[in-house]
């Protein structure tokens, strides 16, 4: 068993790195047509940053910035947003997942509406995988209970 | 009956073995996925999702299918942590 204490220097020091981490997270969502990157790891430095939270402070804290109900519903609307997108292709007379159709929809050429597809399910692939990582971490550190961590 | 069963996993290998001999080798350039699909991937997939990173294009885009698969697992292995795990102490 590992004694729970509270120290300073970690505590400020994840404090400051935390919003960092989670702004470099979507832009590495976001920048994932340009560079290495996409959903999955954003989706990975995101969730790593509240898993963070649950290391340097307690598993209270991290559930008071991130209910376990907001985690299951951006987990369960990151793959929703997947399905969906692949829905309304298919609504508007293409292929599932097909995004050149979006086309009638954004005032934009079908090149690029593939790419705005692109970027709508790596957002959604980011939210699942967040929420996966979290609530796996959670689960599995704390034997379900949510209460202390590495008990 | 344990028999019964390996002698059913040893025919069962060696008739997954036997199929891989059919293959191209590894790395072949002259192998069917070669020939067809990784050229039309490099030459259009910059113009036709206008998206530099070609990875992501195939990723996501001409293979948006497996994707979708790949974040419906990872959404499972979630739910069934919670399901499995979740405890509330009374």
């Amino acid at each position: 068993m590992i004694e729970r204490f509270e120290d300073v220097i970690i505590q400020t020091l994840c404090r400051f790195l935390v919003p960092f981490m989670q702004l470099f997270a979507l832009y590495v969502i976001a920048h994932g047509h340009h560079s290495p990157g996409g959903g999955f790891q954003g989706g990975c430095i995101l969730g790593a940053s509240f898993i963070l939270l649950c290391i340097a402070y307690d598993i209270k804290e991290a559930k008071r910035r991130m209910t376990e109900k907001l985690n299951v519903t951006f987990c369960c609307l990151g793959v929703i947003i997947f399905g969906g997108i692949g829905v309304v292709c298919l609504i508007l007379g293409a292929n599932y997942l097909d995004y050149g159709i979006l086309h009638k929809l954004l005032p934009v050429n079908i090149p690029e509406a593939r790419s705005l597809g692109i970027l709508g399910i790596e957002i959604g692939v980011g939210f699942a995988v967040m929420a996966a990582m979290v609530s796996i971490f959670l689960n599995l550190a704390s034997g379900g209970e949510h209460e202390e961590a590495l008990e | 009956m344990k028999f019964v069963a390996f002698i059913a996993v040893v025919m069962t290998g060696a008739l997954l073995i036997y199929g891989t001999i059919d293959m191209p080798d590894w790395a072949d350039p002259h192998a069917p996925a070669a020939l067809h699909v990784s050229p039309m991937y490099i030459e259009k997939a910059a113009e036709e999702t206008a998206t530099p990173n070609m990875v992501t294009a195939v990723l996501a885009d001409y293979r948006g299918y497996d994707t979708l698969g790949e974040t419906t697992v990872i959404f499972t292995a979630a739910i069934v942590c919670i399901m499995l795990l979740r405890r509330p102490r009374k």
